[in-house]
């Protein structure tokens, strides 16, 4: 009998998610034996596992790059912020859900399941130091995303959103694998650094067109124009705690894993793809800040501005250098303060067991609400991009990390974009201030409170102590390179 | 002629037999029939080709799953392949021109096709030289030692499409009678039998 020597590689920087799954098969066996009843539980135990993992990634060492499981998972700074958002925005999806779902009757307790499964997905996205461990990541992610947009099953939106997110998604997926399979093919490995060693500056065709076929798979997943057309109708027709969701968490992870694969294993070869990404750039910033100006409904609203902020996220990408993905991480912060915050005021716009959702429900809502009305001014005034609020700085980062790059057209544009985007997010500032009050809506449950709290002073306050923030993006940055 | 020679004659014999009857049956039934019985010898020349865990995954996955789905579906949905058929005429040359290309492709691929001579000293995973190992265990050595962590996820991925599959079709359907086995043991006789007296020619109410 032949022996064969193997070590237990070590789990130490696996300990996140590793405590995720298996606390999500306990609360898995705990909803199925205790059925319907145990709904409240599991929301509780679910939110008290994300909090636990957010500790653990947090108490992580920042300063050294672990690699582990055959180097497949990869823990550094990097992966230190962007799963901390991830987690922040799962978090968050289940304090809003809890009130929406109850009063829509479908309170069940598969949600919060789902949703950390979701989670082990994106972190693992997050953490991916090959191909196979990506391309498993983003499956398990979006899955399980597929299955929550069409949780309102009785609604034929819902279920609308979900089949349309599916056939769209796993066509994308096919992109992405096949790209994958075609680095695979010239390179002969999946693993980043090995990629990272057999390239080099002359790439050939086939490598090219491997980066453009994941690029575009890629780009599906932050909803990047010309991959964005799914965006509108699975925001609008999702119940809108998922929609937050789809907003927040697996953006930051689509994003990181865009980081990853095209500054952690391609960056000798970042002529072939600086090219895409200013275009997505480019064309995700005009499209999102265009087709917005029609919208009368919120959550259309903000899937186009969702798809012009990924756009301005791409331009520090497209700069290929450390203070771009610095400019990213930032704006990915931001971004996630102000779309939870956002959400949160949608989310409270309910009167008598109706929902609110158009922009004209809006009007008047400073005489009725006031300190609502002054958040949700707050942030539209953040996601138009005025100082001194947040996210000023997320663009300012991004912009100057393109100049320094020698991108100027493609920062102009997107000063340009953004004085264009400020007319609709200004506009729902002024139906709020100007125009006739309407009946007010109920009172906020405790769980939106406490997002829009934090997003709020996370938006309003960024400019009186950036340094933690701006110091995280900018170790983060430094890990990659 | 060898036995094995005489094996794979019969192995692909019956399954180009069996695939062409599967398009050519009026059955839709015995058409899944006769396409489990192509994937059972195509699993035996995998065997003859010395893959056996491609061979027990043929059977695993397509004969046991994918064929079963297809039995599902032709059971369930009405679907009628008589209409289906019609236009088959029609569609002939275009049909014969695919396949014609197809078979040009499948012919210049393995006319031109070599393998790395260095791949099949290549080694692989655990297995150190000279040592005679099947298929299945080589890849067990890897799958669940440098590659556990796919295998983890992987699992992770089909719970969640099963998580998936319940939520969105199991639903609550007042009305429906179930069988609860508790009330049927708690049964005594006083509560299930009843004695009467029936008067005669008149019988009784039930």
């Amino acid at each position: 009998m032949p022996t064969v020597q193997t070590v237990l590689p070590s789990l130490t920087p696996l300990l996140p998610e590793l405590v995720l799954a298996v606390g999500v098969m306990v609360l898995i066996l705990y909803g199925s034996f205790r059925g319907e009843r145990s709904v409240e539980g599991v929301n509780v135990g679910a939110l008290l596992l994300l909090l636990l993992a957010l500790f653990l990634v947090m108490s992580q060492p920042a300063g050294t790059k672990v690699t582990t499981l055959s180097g497949a998972f990869v823990q550094d700074a990097f992966s230190k912020v962007m799963k901390s958002l991830v987690l922040l925005g799962s978090a968050a999806t289940i304090l809003l859900s809890r009130d929406y779902f109850q009063r829509a009757k479908i309170d069940r307790f598969e949600f919060p399941i789902l949703i950390v499964l979701c989670t082990i997905g994106m972190m693992v996205m997050v953490s991916a130091n090959d191909l196979i461990a990506l391309y498993l990541g983003l499956e398990l992610q979006s899955l399980a995303a597929y299955v929550i947009a069409a949780f309102h099953r009785d609604d034929l939106k819902s279920t609308e959103a979900g089949l349309k997110y599916f056939v769209l998604g796993a066509l994308s997926s096919g992109m992405l694998l096949y790209g994958a399979s075609l680095i695979y093919g010239f390179t002969g490995t999946v693993s980043f650094p090995g990629i990272v060693s057999a390239l080099h500056e002359d790439a050939g065709f086939g490598i090219v067109l491997g980066i453009v076929f994941v690029a575009a798979g890629v780009s599906f997943k932050m909803s990047a124009v010309p991959f964005h057309m799914w965006t509108p109708d699975v925001y609008e027709g999702s119940p809108t705690p998922v929609t937050a969701f789809f907003a927040s968490a697996p953006k930051m992870a689509a994003v990181a894993m865009t980081v990853r694969v095209f500054i952690g294993a391609l960056p000798d070869v970042t002529a072939i793809w600086q090219q895409i990404f200013v275009f997505v750039a480019i064309a995700s910033m005009t499209l999102g800040s265009f087709a917005a100006i029609g919208q009368r409904n919120i959550k259309r609203l903000l899937a186009y501005s969702s798809i012009g902020n990924i756009g301005y996220a791409l331009i520090g990408l497209a700069a290929g250098s450390e203070e771009g993905i610095r400019g990213v991480v930032i704006y990915m912060i931001i971004y996630l303060a102000m779309t939870l915050g956002a959400f949160a005021i949608l989310l409270s716009m309910r009167r008598r067991n109706e929902m609110f959702e158009t922009i004209e429900d809006l009007s008047g809502l400073s005489r009725t609400h006031p300190w609502l009305a002054f958040c949700l001014a707050m942030m539209m005034f953040s996601l138009a991009g005025v100082p001194p609020l947040a996210g000023f700085f997320g663009k300012f980062y991004v912009f100057a990390a393109a100049i320094k790059a020698g991108l100027v057209t493609l920062a102009v544009i997107g000063v340009v974009t953004s004085v264009v985007g400020a007319y609709y997010y200004l506009r729902v500032v002024k139906i709020m201030y100007f125009d006739e009050a309407k009946a007010p809506y109920e009172a906020m449950a405790p769980g939106l409170r406490i997002v829009l709290f934090l997003s709020s002073v996370v938006v309003i306050l960024f400019w009186l102590l950036p340094a933690p923030l701006v110091g995280a993006a900018g170790a983060a940055a430094k890990s990659l390179f | 002629m060898t036995a094995a020679a005489a094996f794979f004659y019969l192995f692909a014999g019956i399954t180009i037999a069996s695939g062409f009857m599967v398009i050519a049956s009026r059955n839709p039934i015995a058409s899944v029939l006769f396409l489990i019985l192509a994937f059972v010898n195509a699993a035996g020349l995998f065997v003859l080709m010395g893959a056996e865990f491609l061979a027990m995954i043929l059977i695993v996955v397509y004969v046991g799953a994918v064929a079963v789905l297809f039995l599902f579906v032709v059971m369930m949905l009405d679907v009628d392949f008589a209409e289906l058929r019609q236009g088959f005429q029609q569609y002939l040359p275009v049909g014969a021109l695919i396949g014609a290309i197809f078979l040009v492709e499948i012919l210049l691929v393995v006319g031109s096709w070599t393998l790395d001579p260095g791949l099949v000293q290549a080694p692989l995973g655990n297995v150190a030289a000279g040592e005679n190992l099947t298929n299945t265990v080589v890849l067990g050595r890897v799958l669940y030692t440098e590659y556990v962590y796919f295998f983890q996820l992987a699992g992770l991925i089909l719970l969640v499409a099963m998580i998936g599959a319940i939520v969105l079709t199991l639903r609550d359907r007042p009305g429906v009678k179930r069988q609860n086995i508790n009330v049927q043991n708690a049964r005594t006789q006083g509560a299930a039998v009843e004695n009467r007296k029936v008067p005669s020619r008149q019988g009784v109410e039930v």
